[in-house]
């Protein structure tokens, strides 16, 4: 059984649940099932962490995850990686486990609707000033806008637009694009062909998590750390200038 | 011809044009990215995993552009505003 219909593009639209105002619909009901898996997931698992030469074998998938995660970020920014951890983790633990839970029979991702990537996006949006002004100050933050000089600021307000909608609408459409190709695949040629698209799906909603999660690195690294990659050139120039003369 | 069959052709003959024109950059795109991945890899095959992880990012980066056609093509198809629009005049 189909829970979004072929001629339903979002999960939005699929409402179960309506008591005056009040609208459940199929997005919210997996998103807070995907919440409360990964909630209690790691809950049980941190009950019962270990110091020793062995661990349990859920501490180590964590830590797996976790040092995968923050050497990820380590690369983009080169230090202070770890205040970036909880957001950028969160948003990647978030998004590949509603991703990867497709295989579920009944299951349809909350990433394949526009609302839930917005709010990511958004999230990004805001986080983006947030880590900026509290990494170099508000003075500081607002002067990367009018760099390299005042012409640049409408770009660069547009920017902060265009790549919000761009990083929604991305996530959107690839989970988007695939139910509905499996949808279609179902309807002409059942059986076989719909499982291997399963498979790629898989790949798919894998890579679309680390490219939201690098991207927000990105974002957010190129708003926080860009002033002071300038400055430590400007002072090796001065420096290779100095030792010239 | 009512404004139905006409609204109904409009986003038909888009939501085709839209998806063929729209693959056609990403497709070239994507062939120039694995051509120089591949020879990358030939070139120097103990880099392979970064360059197939890079690759794999670049790819997703191009195809999101062909995506952004195909949910365009998916709304004018199923989702279309204008479509909505009239049948709700008519409707009321």
């Amino acid at each position: 059984m189909e829970v979004v219909a072929i001629n339903q593009i979002s999960p939005d639209q699929v409402i179960l649940f309506q008591w005056g105002w009040i609208v459940i619909n199929a997005t919210l009901v997996y998103t807070w099932a995907v919440m409360g898996l990964l909630v209690a997931g790691s809950l049980l698992i941190t009950r019962g962490l270990s110091r020793g030469r062995t661990i349990p074998r859920w501490q180590n998938l964590l830590e797996v995850i976790l040092s995968g995660v923050r050497s990820e970020i380590r690369e983009i920014v080169k230090e202070g990686a770890d205040s970036y951890l909880p957001f950028i983790g969160t948003l990647f633990l978030f998004i590949l486990t509603s991703n990867l839970l497709t295989f579920i029979p009944g299951y349809v991702a909350p990433t394949s609707a526009l609302s839930t990537t917005s709010a990511l996006a958004v999230a990004v949006f805001f986080a983006v000033p947030i880590f900026g002004v509290s990494k170099l100050g508000i003075i500081e933050y607002l002067k990367e806008y009018f760099r390299p000089n005042i012409i640049f600021f409408p770009f660069h307000v547009m920017g902060e637009f265009s790549r919000t909608l761009a990083l929604a609408v991305r996530l959107f459409g690839n989970l988007m694009s695939h139910e509905k190709v499996i949808a279609i695949l179902l309807a002409v040629t059942p059986l076989f062909f719909p499982i291997v698209m399963q498979a790629l799906g898989l790949l798919i909603g894998l890579i679309q998590a680390y490219i939201f999660a690098i991207l927000a690195m990105v974002y957010i690294a190129s708003a926080s750390q860009a002033h002071e990659e300038t400055e430590h050139k400007k002072k090796t120039q001065d420096q290779t200038i100095q030792k010239g003369g | 011809m009512d404004s139905f069959s006409m609204v109904a052709i409009a986003s038909i003959i888009t939501a085709g044009l839209c998806m063929a024109i729209g693959s056609i950059g990403p497709a070239l795109g994507q062939g120039r990215a694995v051509h120089s991945a591949l020879s990358s890899i030939a070139q120097q095959p103990d880099e392979r995993n970064s360059l197939t992880r890079t690759l794999f990012v670049g790819l997703a980066m191009i195809e999101s552009i062909a995506i952004y056609c195909f949910v365009i093509s998916m709304i004018l198809v199923f989702a279309n505003p204008f479509w909505t629009y009239f049948i709700k005049k008519a409707g009321g």
